[in-house]
């Protein structure tokens, strides 16, 4: 069964890439073997056949010969058809099987294997691809990353379901996606936010539940000059100026202090440190110092201290 | 990708790019096309009589393909018009090209002439179908371990072994060793020396952002034969037997950890929070992350664990007293 439908389909692409014209659904039926006898049967199956041609990215055309034909025709164009020729020096190709291997297991895999065929059958010697040594990994565990791909991709506007970080409710957001950036691992998404009339950024492992589709392919307009990988740092990065704290460390202890101190030196009591440290953002510096314990203590500036007594006495609470 | 699980469009697919792979080639084995495509010669010589067995019938009859695989070499002496592979779709050309561009960011590309031809030539290749993939971008952060991978990749092309100074922040310890290198790793963002550590007797991996220092050593590198390769593609730790059994109770402004760390379970409780279960060797890093979490997340099992980071609280406190 299925071998009948590839030949049939197989034939259907040599007689229209062959033809010169425009061929009618008749000429394709006295021509391409399989089809049913009954004409309605046979445009039936004929439609579906050009689907899922060009869903393999067939460049389907539809046309007439000549403008007094009241038939529309089909054909595909060689030109639009074949790969161009593409030549790759060996440290190309070995560069190349490098890419391809990066989205192993991930939502793209099959995509890079299909190009690689494809390169391959160009005449490409894609097979010693070894490069020993460095073994470049992109996950996407994230079950939104394959819709808002395609979103990005053909350009439709989503809606989801979000829960913003310290929120414990999800909210639905209109969005119209301009990019997907992943950055330290993680994958976000930049775009319009309709609601809010504003560009936003979304951690796409905070998206709950299922992304729809809102609007047809192309109705989105991705600004002139935008920058998504800028915008994912933006929002990622610490806005507020450092400042510099004081804090008492027991010798021997907080190595992942010592490693970012600008001044380390030995304190009046014995067997402990006073280290000059910058840091940006109070809260999340509060919880950095809590992590060392009782090896770490404060003395300046005072609201940080009082950050960290506060999140200690959290947990005795 | 078989005859027996393809679908009918996949098989076209692979017979779409079947024809031009010999062309190409002129004249090829069976063994190494039936390899290049992932299927068995028997399933490849079906392929090819499927090829073979191709008939238009209008105006007249005729048999667009000719081809013959005789001593296990095959040639195709008449393609018609399917003699070149069909081009790239818009995901395949986005994905070689978002993984390329990750590559040149990585510092032991080196400036990465061969990635910029590679993508240069890929890109006009692929034409239009390239467009959406400036759309899509995956940062290393290398910054912070820039000359440390440089100096990974100096030891793994010479074959030599390092010593490290690596800090364990669970322990809040810097600890030294020696590795003998076996890849550099990139997964998640970030990078990681792969390496038999010769204190542990075993594979493991190191943080490069965790390297406090690092230095090739004149002495040739000596893996073991035994040592296996992590298995990247299912995620870099494993839970193992020996490992703790953890629950936190989170509130909104902790459920973070639920991101950041491997979980086994995760459940939302009626009040809005959320309980998570993870394991892991490390219970003095439970203890540290149940200090950081103060009153955003409660850790409930194991109930000697949570005595023991009340305990830590009030020793941390009585600094303050």
């Amino acid at each position: 069964m299925s071998r009948r439908k590839t030949e049939r389909l197989l034939s259907l692409v040599v007689c229209l890439l062959s033809a010169r014209r425009y061929l009618t659904a008749t000429q394709i039926r006295a021509a391409v073997p399989g089809y049913p006898e009954s004409f309605d049967a046979f445009k039936r199956m004929f439609e579906r056949d050009k689907d899922e041609l060009r869903e393999l990215g067939i460049p389907l055309e539809t046309g007439v010969n000549a403008a007094s034909d009241e038939e529309y025709g089909y054909r595909i164009s060689r030109q639009a058809y074949e790969l161009p020729d593409i030549r790759l020096e060996p440290d190309e190709v070995a560069v190349l099987g490098l890419a391809a291997r990066v989205w192993r297991r991930a939502e793209l895999a099959g995509a890079a294997e299909g190009a690689l065929l494809k390169l391959r059958a160009a005449g490409i010697n894609a097979e010693d691809l070894s490069q020993p040594g460095i073994e470049p990994r992109v996950q996407t565990a994230e079950a939104a990353f394959g819709p808002l791909w395609e979103a990005v991709r053909d350009r439709r506007p989503v809606i989801f379901a979000y829960r913003a970080a310290g929120r414990s409710a999800a909210q639905r957001r209109n969005l119209e996606p301009w990019g997907v950036v992943n950055r330290r691992g993680r994958w976000y998404v930049v775009g319009q936010d309709t609601d809010r009339q504003a560009q936003r950024v979304f951690r796409l492992s905070r998206i709950d539940g299922a992304v729809t589709f809102s609007g047809p392919p192309g109705s989105v307009t991705v600004p002139p000059g935008t920058d998504v990988r800028g915008a994912v740092r933006d929002w990622d990065s610490e806005a507020s100026a450092p400042r510099t704290c004081l804090l008492r460390v027991r010798s021997g202890a907080g190595y992942g202090l010592r490693r970012h101190a600008l001044r380390v030196e030995p304190d009046d009591e014995q067997g402990w440190d006073r280290l000059e440290v910058t840091y940006s953002d109070t809260g999340w510096w509060s919880e950095h110092v809590a992590w060392f314990g009782a090896d770490v203590v404060v003395l300046e500036p005072t609201d940080l201290r009082d950050a960290v007594i506060g999140r200690l006495k959290g947990v005795l609470a | 990708m078989t005859t027996g699980t393809a679908t009918a469009t996949e098989r076209l697919q692979r017979l779409l790019a079947l024809v031009p792979y010999v062309v190409s080639r002129n004249v090829v084995g069976m063994e190494e096309t039936a390899a290049a495509f992932g299927i068995t010669e028997r399933e490849l010589v079906d392929d090819l009589n499927l090829l073979w067995c191709v008939e238009l019938r209008s105006p007249d009859p005729y048999c667009p393909i000719d081809l013959s695989y005789e001593g296990g070499e095959i040639v195709v002496s008449e393609a018609e018009a399917i003699g070149r592979p069909l081009r790239l779709g818009v995901d395949e050309a986005c994905a070689l090209l978002i993984a390329l561009r990750m590559l040149a960011e990585l510092p032991t590309m080196g400036a990465g002439s061969a990635l910029s031809r590679t993508i240069a030539k890929l890109e006009q290749a692929a034409g239009t179908a390239a467009a959406p993939s400036a759309q899509v971008a995956v940062q290393v952060d290398h910054i912070a371990a820039e000359s440390t991978a440089a100096q990974v990749a100096d030891a793994l092309s010479r074959g030599k072994r390092l010593h490290i100074a690596y800090y364990v922040p669970g322990r809040d310890e810097a600890t030294e060793r020696d590795v003998d290198p076996m890849r550099l790793l990139v997964v998640e963002g970030r990078s990681y020396l792969e390496g038999w550590c010769r204190r542990a007797q075993d594979v493991r991996l190191f943080r490069l952002d965790r390297v406090l220092a690092i230095e090739v050593l004149d002495v040739a590198s000596d893996v073991p034969a035994s040592a296996e390769h992590v298995d990247v593609d299912h995620g870099l730790f494993r839970p193992s037997p020996q490992d703790v059994h953890v629950v936190f109770e989170l509130a909104a402004a902790g459920r973070w950890v639920a991101e950041y760390y491997p979980t086994e379970r995760v459940e939302e409780l009626s009040d809005g929070r959320l309980r998570v279960e993870l394991r892991t060797p490390d219970t003095q890093m439970v203890r540290r992350l149940a200090l950081r979490l103060g009153e955003d997340g409660r850790l409930v099992s194991p109930p000697e664990l949570a005595e023991q980071v009340l305990a830590d609280a009030s020793a941390a406190l009585s600094h303050y007293a």
